[in-house]
């Protein structure tokens, strides 16, 4: 038992504890009543765009594939399950079922919409997935754009059922751990693996025997329920679903974070999630009017710097010299980790020649009319 | 009457749609790299045209300094932001690319505001045959875009440089070798790229007097999908696709049950051709090696 609880990275479980911590510090706060309306607000959203920006980076990040229709996503889980609630909410009223079937009923159309818009995308190599996630993100809103009053509230867009904010919000941080469980989850088994061959070098993770689509059209599904699944917090967040909001920017807006954070990190995106959404909304009253576009400006500053900064080959030898861990390193922050100070075992490496004596195996004569028959077991002394 | 209107309407849209695909799939098929701020480059096209009409009124002088300062920006653009990355993951080339896009359209909001700008160009007038009755602009844009793709397949197909061009999209490496200059090819293909937006800019103000700074994103995109249609990388599959989106939007336009879902209707052949035939109408089939 001690062995094993030795031998678990710990590191791995790290962003677990703290937003577990958080959720129970943020519950009883709410509780007790010493937590303002907007503060909770802004958890929602934070939590929300966790959830978006974890699920996107799975896509991207570890995939290697862009998709550039989370927003799409976000816009049939948030339609689909907020219309569920309001059909639930006769049967059921304002209850934990109604809430948790709409969730599943969100999430589950959006992976739906996933599957059918990977099927065609994920075969082809290439940008393709890119610009058929963007068209689907249009499609999607001008549908629902367009769509009666009935049914989905038109351009005046669906109003849901109101929830309780102080439950809303505990409810968003425990789909974000079962969110942050499911990718880890997954980044970290054997599929991961697979899913990380395939954004390194295709071709070889399909030479040694990766369904390469199947992997593929998994990761994307899952990115997609997930972001239902923000949709549908989103939807009872706001109270009401309307189409104009889930436009490309705001796609691009999650693209910003997931790079923000860093390719292939989840900690990164979780990070640069909170960090963004807190900065949107702190800004949404600073920056009024024409100047709100100053904020897009340094979005699409950010993405060019930094992927230049981290992509471009003439830089390598650059950011090998100054990256976070090497200046830790000359900081004595952080231990060294490199050849020099690996501890070796000196009695294994004794046995290992080392040094081959190119003479010796020069000179051993190679007879053709040798004993030595392949056929044959050898002579035993 | 009204289907020969429709089809002439749809030729004009098709036409310019067929412009700006033809960007996306040269820069595609050299530098193989999906240029996502080309739509963005016609909308600074728009307005570098109404800048010049409030100084001279002269839609042509317009024309001209669009068609300048696009070729200009296209080539900044391949140099500050994709030059770097050359060699680097497609990914990151796409989502620097992506960034682009946005920072021209903050750019242009920042500057000219979120309010439309009103030009009016032209007014040409009418044609009338018998009861036929069709807008001048629709032949202009039909007439201009046949002799630019008509003059940029001979330029491609007869010119040393155009061979050139084909030389880098078929293989950069071998290209090198025989003395081929490839950045320089790639930078001259977002020049005539980016001057196509110009043009494609120029037809759009022709055709509808508002210009915003989301002007070309919509275009774009749909002119990307006429390129992915007609098969990426060929310029008579850019034609192709283009003008088959166009006669199939002017065709959605005039059912009004169906108007509304074009956009959507657009995208969805898309969807389906990369499912039926995902090199595209004139596309090449392309092997992948190691």
């Amino acid at each position: 038992m001690a062995s094993n609880l030795k031998n678990i990275k710990w590191k791995h479980y790290v962003n677990y504890v703290v937003i577990a911590v958080l959720t129970v510090v943020f519950a009883v706060m709410s509780l007790t009543g010493s937590l303002s309306s907007s503060s909770i607000y802004m958890l929602e959203k934070i939590a929300i765009a966790i959830i978006l920006s974890v699920s996107l980076s799975i896509v991207v990040g570890f995939l290697g594939e862009l998709s550039l229709g989370h927003a799409g996503f976000m816009c049939v889980g948030a339609y689909l399950g907020g219309k569920a609630s309001v059909l639930l909410e006769p049967i059921f009223g304002n209850d934990i079922l109604c809430f948790v079937i709409s969730i599943v009923v969100g999430g589950l159309v959006a992976a739906l919409f996933g599957i059918v818009i990977g099927l065609p995308a994920l075969r082809l190599r290439g940008d393709y997935l890119a610009i058929v996630t963007l068209a689907f993100g249009e499609i999607v809103r001008s549908v629902f754009m367009n769509s009666s009053r009935e049914s989905f509230g038109g351009s005046l867009g669906l109003n849901t059922p109101r929830y309780d904010k102080n439950v809303l919000f505990i409810f968003a941080f425990v789909l974000l751990l079962i969110c942050l469980a499911v990718t880890q989850n997954m980044i970290r088994s054997k599929h991961g693996r697979a899913i990380t061959a395939i954004r390194d070098n295709e071709i070889a993770a399909k030479a040694t025997g990766i369904n390469v689509t199947k992997y593929k059209l998994i990761v994307f599904t899952i990115s997609s329920f997930f972001a239902g699944i923000a949709g549908v917090l989103y939807s009872f967040s706001n109270y009401t679903v309307q189409s104009t909001k889930f436009s490309y920017n705001y796609s691009i807006e999650i693209l910003v974070m997931v790079v923000l954070g860093g390719m292939g990190s989840i900690n990164g995106a979780i990070i640069s999630a909170t960090l963004i959404t807190f900065l949107d909304l702190k800004l949404q009253t600073i920056l009024t009017g024409d100047l709100a576009v100053l904020q897009d400006l340094f979005y699409a500053l950010i993405l060019i710097i930094l992927v230049i900064y981290n992509n471009a080959p003439a830089l390598k030898g650059f950011r090998e010299k100054y990256n976070f861990k090497t200046v830790l390193t000359k900081l004595k922050l952080k231990k060294a980790h490199g050849p020099g100070h690996v501890n070796d075992d000196e009695a294994k490496w004794d046995r290992v020649p080392t040094k081959i004596n190119m003479d010796e195996v020069l000179s051993v004569d190679i007879q053709p009319t040798s004993h030595y028959t392949p056929d044959k077991p050898d002579k035993e002394d | 009457m009204k289907l020969i209107e429709t089809l002439l309407n749809g030729l004009s849209i098709g036409s310019t749609y067929a412009m700006i695909a033809l960007g996306y799939t040269m820069v595609y098929g050299i530098a193989k790299m999906l240029n996502f701020a080309h739509g963005d480059v016609i909308m600074v096209g728009g307005y570098m045209i109404f800048v010049t009409m409030s100084a001279i009124a002269n839609p042509i002088i317009g024309l001209a300094a669009a068609v300048i300062f696009c070729l200009l920006l296209g080539i900044t653009i391949e140099k500050i932001a994709y030059k770097p990355l050359r060699g680097a993951s497609p990914l990151a080339v796409l989502i620097t690319a992506i960034g682009v896009s946005y920072l021209l359209q903050s750019t242009a909001q920042m500057i000219f505001g979120s309010a439309p700008k009103m030009l009016i160009l032209l007014d040409l007038g009418n044609l009338e045959f018998g009861g036929l009755k069709i807008p001048v602009y629709t032949l202009v844009t039909l007439g201009c875009s046949v002799v630019i793709m008509i003059a940029l397949s001979l330029f491609v197909k007869y010119t040393k440089v155009g061979r050139a061009m084909i030389a880098v999209s078929e293989d950069k490496g071998a290209a090198q070798l025989m003395g081929i200059n490839v950045n320089g090819i790639i930078t001259l293909t977002f020049a005539i790229g980016s001057s196509l937006a110009a043009f494609a800019g120029f037809f759009m103000l022709l055709k509808s007097p508002s210009l915003t700074n989301t002007l070309g994103a919509m275009p774009g995109i749909k002119a990307f999908t006429a390129a992915v249609i007609g098969g990426i990388g060929s310029i008579p599959g850019a034609m192709v696709g283009g003008i088959l989106i166009g006669v199939i939007e002017a065709i959605s336009l005039t059912i009004p049950a169906i108007a509304p879902y074009t956009d959507a209707i657009e995208f969805l052949i898309l969807i389906v051709i990369l499912l039926v035939r995902p090199s595209g109408i004139l596309g090449k089939k392309r092997r992948e090696k190691v």
